[in-house]
């Protein structure tokens, strides 16, 4: 029907599959994200680390590169775990910023809007509407952290002939560490957006529960010389994880299964808070 | 035609609290008009026929599909105007109604053509690149009749339509409603102005404190009106009622000079006149009797106990 009819007729058209029609959602959400000038370049300085590593990593390789800077040493970078330890937490701290920056926007306009029903009656599910949501944030924060870290790690592999497979366990390292780090990071800003309601509140929020938990996690251990509390802290759990999984000393003497069963519970408790406020209309008791 | 609504014992509780207590009926009509004052359940029944509130005993179909076992097929089907403001505001109105589209199942080409369409069908053609965070309470409600009609539904559920309109807004409103009705889309309207409901709707359940009170086919009740008269007269009217009840007509004196009767089938109004000028009386006034829908709907209010009364519209509707 062409716009100068103006006339109703239904729509007789072919349907798009089902399965794939939350990242209708993720495709949306993201159109506006690099439209922030404070966004853009948070992001262009989380790739910068990981391209200092991957040419430290051609210069380790290329003697007459490294004779023409006249550096004398045995490689100008040493490939161990204590370097992924370093450029995996470098980049964590780069997701956990951008999440700060855009994870309460996803979810809370919907909300202060009031245009959950809108979602709602159409065919797609509260787990589908969170998981459109949920993937904006899964796909960028992984461009800064596995990707950047499983790119780092071929290159040394590929430049090294047996490095890799000696190695092994650094790649399953990065990608076990990083996926439950940016999972949490993800749940945890749609969590608190949908209960603040408040883009800037929810910003403040995540900040304040990461660094509380931190906070807290180190009183406990101070008052009651343990290292329990630290199970409080998604932070220092992702950290265990990188430290038994790239062979660094773990004083915590948690083990991998603990860090991975403590972040898993904090990742259901989001799902459940999310849970409870993901609806169409909101029941007063 | 497949009924719109069947309701069978619906309960619904929300919390501990009762909000629509053992509904039944089977509305078929081409548009149906939802009333009933505050609180009587109009919003739990729409939402509740959207999935959104689980029923706590009883079943509901649309359009012949359960509400509880074709939820996803029955979403796909139907489109939702909701009273509250429901938008997103940094949104233009035209990616707003063309994401809305995409989710119901639209290819995005085709979402996109849909949305400039419907925009301009509902008289945003002009407002469409704005953000709906600028627009007025009545172009927000024309965004809201935008988005749901953009997938070409074939029931649309309209929430208080008209709240916040300009006259001639709410009359573009329910000429619109009219328009989508003859194209074939069945239409649920909730509204607290009666006016709009008798102007458009076919049917009407009033609703209170969660029961139906009254069901009525508005179609029929104006055809059923049209054979009911009320005479007053001058002289008397003894020769006239004989000449009339041979004429099939049931009459009944209805106090000092007037008469109340009933036509009979294919019995025309000149032949009331020929008969009082046969019986040389005088008519002084005659008037059809008109129950306005603001009559059936305090009458419904009045009606003790949340018992159902129907109109004549029982012989099609069931209750």
């Amino acid at each position: 029907m062409a716009v100068y009819k103006r006339s109703y007729s239904g729509y007789t058209g072919k349907i798009t599959p089902r399965r794939s029609r939350f990242l209708i959602l993720t495709r949306y959400s993201a159109r506006g994200l690099f439209s922030s000038r404070i966004m853009t370049g948070l992001f262009i300085l989380s790739l910068i680390f990981p391209i200092l590593v991957i040419a430290g990593l051609y210069l380790n390789h290329n003697t007459q590169l490294m004779s023409l800077l006249k550096f004398h040493g045995d490689s100008f970078l040493e490939v161990k775990g204590t370097l992924f330890m370093f450029v995996m937490s470098f980049q964590g701290s780069f997701a956990f910023l951008i999440t700060a920056f855009i994870g309460p926007g996803l979810i809370a306009p919907d909300l202060t809007n009031n245009a959950l029903p809108l979602y709602f009656c159409r065919p797609i599910s509260r787990t589908e509407y969170v998981l459109g949501r949920a993937c904006v944030l899964l796909f960028l924060l992984s461009l800064v952290t596995w990707i950047p870290g499983l790119l780092i790690f071929g290159i040394q592999g590929t430049l090294s002939s047996g490095w890799a497979i000696e190695h092994l366990r650094i790649a399953e390292g990065i990608l076990v560490g990083s996926l439950l780090w940016i999972s949490i990071l993800t749940l945890l800003a749609l969590a608190l957006s949908a209960w603040v309601r408040w883009k800037l509140v929810a910003g403040g929020l995540l900040l304040g529960v990461m660094f509380a938990t931190t906070g807290f996690a180190g009183a406990i251990g101070a008052v009651m010389q343990t290292a329990k509390g630290l199970y409080l802290d998604p932070a220092a759990m992702v950290a265990i994880i990188y430290c038994n999984f790239f062979d660094i000393d773990n004083k915590s003497g948690i083990g991998t299964p603990g860090a991975c069963l403590s972040l898993i519970t904090m990742g259901a408790f989001c799902i459940w808070l999310l849970s409870k406020k993901i609806r169409a209309f909101q029941v007063v008791r | 035609m497949t009924p719109a609504i069947e309701l069978a014992g619906l309960d619904v509780h929300l919390g501990s609290r009762k909000i629509l207590d053992d509904l039944t009926c089977t509305l078929s009509g081409r548009t149906i008009g939802l009333l009933g004052p505050n609180g009587a359940g109009k919003s739990t029944l729409i939402n509740t026929l959207l999935g959104f509130h689980k029923p706590t005993r009883g079943t509901a179909r649309i359009l012949g599909h359960d509400i509880q076992k074709d939820q996803d097929h029955i979403r796909s089907i139907i489109g939702f105007m909701p009273e509250n403001d429901s938008f997103i505001a940094h949104m233009t109105a035209v990616a707003f109604v063309r994401m809305m589209g995409e989710l119901s199942g639209l290819p995005a080409e085709a979402a996109l053509e849909r949305a400039h369409e419907v925009l301009f069908y509902v008289g945003l053609g002009e407002a469409r690149y704005r953000n709906l965070g600028t627009y007025s309470l009545g172009m927000k409600q024309l965004a809201k009749l935008a988005q749901a009609i953009v997938h070409g539904p074939q029931l649309v559920i309209l929430d208080e339509p008209t709240n916040g309109l300009d006259p001639p807004a709410r009359q573009r409103m329910t000429r619109m409603i009219r328009e989508m009705k003859e194209t074939g889309v069945r239409i649920i309207l909730c509204s607290h102005l009666l006016r709009d409901v008798e102007e458009t709707c076919e049917e009407v359940l009033i609703l209170k404190q969660g029961r139906i009170v009254h069901y009525s086919n508005i179609e029929e009740e104006r055809k059923a009106n049209l054979r009911f008269v009320e005479i007053e007269t001058h002289g008397d009217e003894t020769g006239f009622i004989e000449a009339l009840e041979e004429l099939g007509c049931e009459c009944a004196i209805a106090g000092d000079r007037r008469v109340k009767m009933v036509m009979s089938e294919g019995m025309e109004i000149r032949q009331i006149y020929q008969a009082a000028a046969a019986t040389n009386l005088q008519l002084r006034r005659l008037n059809y009797r008109r129950d306005t829908l603001e009559d059936i709907f305090l009458k419904a209010m009045e009606n003790n106990g949340g018992r159902v009364s129907a109109g004549p519209g029982e012989r099609n509707g069931s209750l």
